[in-house]
């Protein structure tokens, strides 16, 4: 045996200071009161967290899988900072999750060092991730990443605008800073979708093909899941059904604008009711998480 | 032996993305109180995922431990959210002599879609032109954008207003 048996020994222990930011990425909530209003049920909490966090992963993910790849250095880097921009937004929400309801917290092998906002997103199965199903598609064409990332930033960035009000006082604070970032993607996303439908015959043919190939997944994030339904009510989430019409205004204005028709598709089905906010979920989204966490999976007392 | 108040001392810890900046003028640096033997100093993020977070925390801790301050705590406080507005006065003209343009007023108000280019006022730090290209919303850190002067021709980095 020697140091170079596996490149990954070096993550068991040893000294941090060879990380550019060292490792103590403690609680991203250190320091927040993270009590849980009284009359709020913690594990509805904890699955709309997911929800939103799981929403943000995984298509951060999906973004990031454009890095090197992207059409040019610029929109590269646009689409790395969206990303962690996600990331971070996973990350606060994840850690709320496991706040206001330990349960939903993978066990580690004792002595594990990963905090809890890393087990969920690393040791969790599939069925366990309540992201809707837009996010986790396989990126496509640029065209088709452009529009995945107007109807999710749209949605989202109409969402966090209400839950700034939230009688979850952390998941107000994770929104307002979300709105601030949203508002930048939504931007992006929409000023391509213009560009590319205004551009040459063939941005304009692939960026119908676009439209076409993903808004059948559009209606997952309009439909009322039973956890958000119960939590709007009581003033801590946001029923989509309040921000539909916002939406579907503002989308209309980007097509409006982009001199294309709404598409007339059908929409994907759902599984005996059932759809990515419940777990189930398209085969993608099994190869995505095997990406994601094989490594994390294969070290569970390894330092990150 | 007598030590300068914990305050002070934290206010020259700088950020390690922006190190013209202290984060008392990037805004990020809260408040710093002292409980007895211990100093709790709060600070915001700048961005939802910005990496610099644990360095800030860790830079706090090790130079108030370097001024004396064994009993240190760093807390996150994340309402209000960080605004570019926070950015002091003399952080801006840091930012300014370093090349990079400071940001304008924070938008107010709900979101608002646009499907244009952004179009800020502002001058390229390092000639003053006023003649500036925007090449992308989203540069080398979360908080920039990237720009390019006409006449000088340098590209240069813009603190976006969030």
């Amino acid at each position: 045996m020697n140091d170079h048996d596996s490149v990954y020994d070096g993550l068991l222990g040893g000294d941090d200071a060879h990380w550019a930011f060292g490792t103590s990425f403690e609680d991203p909530l250190a320091g927040v009161d993270t009590t849980v209003p009284d009359d709020v049920d913690r594990a509805a909490l904890a699955a709309y967290c997911l929800m939103l966090g799981d929403d943000a992963l995984v298509h951060s993910h999906r973004l990031a899988e454009w890095c090197s790849n992207a059409p040019d250095l610029e929109e590269d880097i646009a689409l790395a900072n969206i990303a962690l921009d996600l990331l971070g937004q996973a990350r606060l929400l994840l850690a709320r999750a496991a706040a206001a309801d330990p349960e939903v917290v993978p066990v580690l092998p004792e002595g594990s060092p990963a905090p809890p906002e890393d087990a969920l997103a690393f040791f969790r199965d599939q069925s366990a991730f309540r992201n809707v199903r837009l996010v986790e598609t396989p990126n496509g064409d640029f065209a088709e990443t452009m529009v995945r990332l107007l109807l999710h930033a749209t949605w989202r960035l109409a969402i966090m605008q209400r839950l700034v009000g939230s009688r979850d006082p952390v998941l107000a604070a994770i929104a307002a800073k979300a709105v601030k970032e949203l508002t930048y993607h939504r931007d992006h996303a929409g000023r391509w979708v213009v560009t590319l439908a205004l551009g040459t015959e063939e941005s304009r043919r692939r960026l119908v093909a676009a439209l076409d190939a993903v808004w059948p997944l559009r209606w997952e994030l309009d439909r009322t899941h039973d956890v958000e339904r119960r939590l709007a009510a009581g003033g801590v989430a946001v029923d989509p059904v309040d921000v539909a019409a916002e939406v579907d205004v503002l989308l209309a204005h980007v097509l409006g604008t982009a001199e294309v028709e709404q598409p007339d598709v059908k929409r994907i089905g759902a599984h005996g009711g059932l759809t990515g906010r419940d777990g189930r979920h398209t085969e993608s989204l099994s190869r995505l998480l095997a990406e994601l966490q094989s490594v994390a999976r294969a070290h569970p007392l390894g330092l990150w | 032996m007598t030590t300068a108040p914990a305050a002070v001392v934290a206010s020259t810890v700088v950020d390690p993305e922006l190190p013209m900046l202290t984060l008392a003028d990037l805004g990020v640096l809260r408040s710093v109180d002292v409980d007895g033997g211990r100093v709790v100093a709060t600070i915001t993020p700048t961005y939802s995922g910005c990496p610099a977070v644990a360095a800030m925390r860790d830079d706090l801790a090790r130079v108030l431990a370097e001024a004396g301050y064994d009993d240190v705590e760093v807390r996150l406080s994340l309402s209000p959210a960080w605004t570019t507005d926070w950015i002091t006065e003399h952080g801006r003209q840091a930012l300014r002599d370093h090349g990079i343009s400071p940001p304008g007023p924070a938008p107010s108000g709900p979101a608002t879609l646009s499907l244009s280019p952004t179009r800020r006022a502002l001058s390229c730090p390092r000639c003053g032109s006023a003649r500036t290209e925007l090449t992308s919303e989203f540069g080398s850190t979360a908080c920039k954008a990237h720009y390019r002067c006409l006449d000088c021709l340098e590209p240069f980095d813009h603190v976006k207003e969030i």
